[in-house]
């Protein structure tokens, strides 16, 4: 029996790594090394994009009350009182930072934005993994990846010179870039995500669960609703909440077709400016270490601890479904 | 005792189900409408865009205020940078790459590594473009002036801080597409070359890099496809709407060379500024159409490439599934 071991792949293997530690060479320790910097990296990355972002963020207290994140209190002339006022109005004589209308705006957008892609993206990933021929499957899913590849520029532009136009005739709407606008062309770039994600998620599905199904009788879509989606559903939920991820953070689509009003609003058909696309619009036209810039890093810092979480969350998801698959 | 009653379904009887048939006509639709757009997208761009492109319109710069004239400039800008970024981001993502697969094992460093870089991916472009200017711009950029007393040369946007901030955000791409190549080699390689006396980076270098050269190259054109597509990094890191000249130095007052301290033009970007801010967007749609025709072009062919590049590699790996 140890003969038998001994001889086995694995443990040569083993055998022969601690052979080569038995004599440290200072060039193979250099290497690893550096190795582990490159590894290391992108830890370090990520805490500086943390540190940076909060870093600028809290300056924006030195200045201005946490209250200001909401509204402010203003005279207003043709009321003639004063009024709270709920607007991101960084340039005028009294700025004001209310993240209210950012927040609902980002919200107005991303969510209609997944629903239609996980519509779409679920229905396409069954339609893959569990009806498609092979063929249909093999070419459709490289189009897929060639959809995900279309740069985030080119679908803003899209919707703004072409698909806008084409909204504002068949629902008259008032403005032509508005909240819905960007919707659509959000999903357009988190549905190759959802689709890629709910596919895996079906397909990891063991075979045996689906004969079984079908062994009682079901028919091919009594299999998929009674069985296949209930024990994917965790890894489908998972794909939602990094599609909302993606729909959240992007920015030159919104930038491009929703109009950038920040307006306080839950018309889908208003025009709106998200988080995304208030930092794009106005970055540029900032003095460094205004009130101005920190309240703009204050809203990326918003942004990043919303999507970091959403990703916190799917990861844990689609880590017990691993787990759970595992057993 | 108790018989279980078997239902024994009737093989001759063949219904049709037409609950189930159109169930599958509506996934079916599900996964061809989202394949329409694209192609109706693709069909607009090209169809448009063509009508633009000319000879002179890819080796000219911009006349006449933005309304007349080529996008040279802007093409060679998406060229110069995305070589930057790739430069930075190829050693440190096949670096950090090599270090999780062959050195890390599954333990403590591996997992915080591996939250790290699927942290990275999820993290929006604006972010990294906040980051850009906050940290390479600002930080390190204004830190070197003050210590090379070199005025304001590294501290203002330009092309080595918006390449950088690529590099940051194609990082894991390339690491998981070469981690997913390294894990392709087979561990009895590693042991064969380990029993003939080769110390573990010999092994690496000799046995697994070369038999993961095709995944790490997929992993790269990729990144490359990604970086070049990206606007929302670039944006207040080194972008410029107009430059009369190109980001060039002569080195040593005779070699060509790409001037990572300039600013520049660049494919996405003027797409996005010819469409929202320019004087009149709708006279030069042609512009933007053609522009956006050549951006299109480059990721899609660039992405084509890495996409039939897997599959052969994938087949020649003995994975036959895409």
């Amino acid at each position: 029996m140890a003969n038998k071991n001994l001889m086995s792949v694995d443990n040569s293997f083993e055998i022969a790594q601690l052979l080569t530690k038995k004599e440290p060479r200072r060039s193979e320790w250099a290497i690893e090394k550096i190795l582990s910097f490159a590894g290391i990296f992108s830890i370090l990355i990520i805490a500086l994009i943390f540190v940076f972002l909060f870093k600028e963020a809290v300056l924006f207290f030195k200045t201005a009350s946490p209250l200001d994140l909401i509204g402010k209190w203003q005279y207003d002339e043709y009321e003639g009182k004063t009024v709270f006022k709920i607007m991101w109005q960084a340039v005028s004589e009294v700025p004001k930072y209310s993240l209210i209308p950012l927040m609902l705006g980002s919200f107005l957008v991303a969510i209609p934005g997944t629903i239609i892609a996980s519509f779409f993206g679920i229905g396409s990933a069954i339609y893959l993994s569990e009806i498609a021929p092979v063929r249909i499957r093999e070419t459709l899913k490289p189009t897929l990846e060639l959809l995900a590849g279309i740069p985030s520029v080119v679908v803003g532009f899209f919707m703004l010179a072409v698909a806008a136009t084409l909204i504002q005739n068949i629902f008259h709407t008032k403005f032509r870039l508005n909240a819905f606008v960007g919707a659509i062309g959000v999903s357009l770039c988190t549905f190759p995500i959802i689709v890629t994600l709910v596919e895996d998620a079906l397909r990891a599905v063991p075979k045996e669960l689906r004969d079984a199904s079908y062994a009682l009788g079901a028919t091919k879509w009594q299999t998929i609703f009674g069985a296949v989606i209930p024990a994917a559903v965790s890894g489908i939920s998972a794909a939602i909440l990094l599609g909302f991820g993606r729909a959240l953070g992007e920015t030159m689509i919104v930038v491009m077709a929703t109009g950038n009003a920040a307006v306080v609003t839950g018309n889908i058909f208003s025009s709106v400016r998200t988080m995304t696309a208030n930092i794009a619009a106005e970055l540029g036209s900032v003095d460094h270490g205004s009130e101005h810039y920190y309240a703009l890093f204050l809203v990326g810092a918003v942004l990043f601890t919303l999507t970091f979480f959403i990703n916190l969350i799917s990861e844990i998801i689609l880590n017990r479904m691993r787990q759970k698959l595992r057993m | 005792m108790k018989t279980a009653s078997l239902v024994i379904p009737n093989l001759e009887e063949k219904q049709t189900n037409w609950g189930e048939i159109s169930l599958t006509v509506l996934t079916n639709l599900f996964s061809l409408i989202p394949l329409c757009a694209l192609i109706y997208i693709l069909s607009k761009i090209v169809g448009d865009g063509a009508r633009t492109i000319s000879w002179e319109f890819l080796t000219t710069s911009p006349t006449q205020g933005m309304t007349h004239g080529g996008i040279f400039p802007c093409i060679f800008g998406t060229l110069a940078i995305t070589i930057l970024m790739i430069a930075m981001a190829l050693p440190l993502g096949v670096g950090a790459a090599i270090y999780l697969v062959e050195y890390a094992g599954q333990g403590f460093m591996y997992r915080v590594i591996r939250a790290a870089i699927n942290n990275l991916a999820g993290i929006p472009s604006i972010i990294f473009g906040l980051f850009g200017v906050g940290f390479f711009i600002l930080f390190v950029g204004r830190n070197i002036d003050s210590v090379l007393q070199t005025g304001l040369l590294f501290g203002q946007p330009c092309m080595l801080w918006a390449a950088a901030t690529l590099a940051i955000l194609v990082l894991p791409v390339i690491i998981v597409s070469t981690e997913e190549a390294l894990n392709t080699v087979p561990q009895s390689h590693r042991a064969a070359s380990l029993a003939l006396g080769a110390t573990k980076w010999q092994t690496i270098q000799n046995v697994v890099l070369p038999q993961a050269r095709g995944g790490i190259l997929t992993g790269a054109i990729l990144a490359i496809s990604r970086g070049a597509g990206e606007t929302a990094p670039i944006l207040f890191t080194g972008c410029a709407y107009f430059l009369p000249r190109l980001p060039v130095v002569k080195l040593f007052g005779a070699i060509p060379m790409i001037n990572p301290l300039d600013q520049f033009m660049e494919l996405s970007y003027h797409i996005f500024i010819m469409a929202t801010q320019s004087t009149n967007a709708e006279l030069t749609r042609p512009i933007q159409y053609g522009t956006t025709l050549v951006l299109i072009s480059l990721t899609f062919l660039l992405n084509l490439t890495a996409i039939i590049y897997r599959i052969y590699f994938r087949k020649k790996m003995g994975h036959a599934s895409i």
